[in-house]
């Protein structure tokens, strides 16, 4: 194994502020945040959609002030339509069967320590894992 | 209150993704490729969520109403059943085909890629189809 790109600095402090965010969440709307939830129900659901699109809106607006104030964000995808398309279907499919993604069952389930939340995000890290080995990079 | 904590949440939340460099694909795609060239900082970004909100959480967990007077529910369901699995597997599936999961996919709007687009509209296609089957199957 062979270790590149690894910055421990900026991502715990990502990670606190990501942290804070979810217990701002919590404690004044006594809800997780878990965004495959919160995302599909701005469509899918009827209750709470304004709060729903905000916390939305509020991701997207994230990186705009982080790049009016600081360094270029970086960001590579892959250029392949095909195989983005699929990526996302899978996402949205898995996220709703599986009821969270890496925000609800990573962040909000483990830092509850659900055993159900556990066993997910060991799942979906080894899937992927399992995906990038095989198809990846 | 609540719509102005859920923006302000938000936003935390994306400057946090933006910081721990979580929004580039390239690095999340660098965490799950353990077995080539790794970079574990995905870890670490985990370790500051949840060294965050965990010891919160056990703080004010017994109440039973947040600031703003909504109710806390916190879920009873603690078995591991076939959708988790089946979910979960399936998600990291399409994360480590791409490199995005739903925050990030978010918050990639902001630099206005098509691929970003594409990959938002299938997600909630998916979110969709997942919602029936749920529907369907419970």
């Amino acid at each position: 194994m062979q270790i590149i790109n690894f910055t421990p600095i900026t991502a715990l402090i990502g990670g606190i502020l990501i942290g804070f965010a979810v217990f701002l969440f919590f404690i004044f709307n006594g809800r997780f945040a878990g965004i495959s939830t919160i995302a599909s129900n701005v469509f899918f659901e009827k209750s709470k959609k304004i709060d729903n699109f905000l916390f939305l809106l509020g991701l997207v607006i994230g990186p705009i002030i982080y790049s009016l104030f600081f360094l270029e964000i970086e960001s590579e995808i892959t250029d392949s339509l095909f195989i983005i398309s699929i990526g996302g279907l899978l996402v949205g499919l898995g996220t709703r069967i599986g009821n969270g993604c890496t925000s609800g069952h990573g962040i909000c389930g483990i830092s509850r320590f659900s055993i159900r939340s556990i066993v997910a995000t060991i799942s979906f890290i080894l899937t992927g894992i399992i995906t990038v080995f095989f198809l990846g990079v | 209150m609540t719509k102005i904590i859920s923006l302000i949440s938000g936003f935390i939340f994306g400057l946090g993704l933006t910081i721990s460099g979580m929004v580039n694909p390239e690095k999340v795609l660098g965490f799950l490729n353990i077995f080539g060239a790794w970079d574990p900082s995905l870890i670490f970004v985990m370790v500051g969520a949840i060294g965050v909100f965990s010891p919160l959480f056990f703080v004010f967990k017994s109440r039973s109403f947040s600031i703003s007077g909504e109710a806390i529910n916190l879920s009873t369901n603690t078995k591991v059943d076939k959708n988790l699995l089946l979910g979960a597997g399936i998600f990291g599936i399409g994360w480590g085909l791409v490199g995005l999961c739903p925050g990030p996919a978010i918050s990639s709007l902001s630099f206005l890629k098509t691929e970003v687009f594409v990959f938002v509209i299938f997600m909630f296609l998916g979110f969709y189809l997942g919602n029936q089957i749920v529907k369907k199957f419970n």
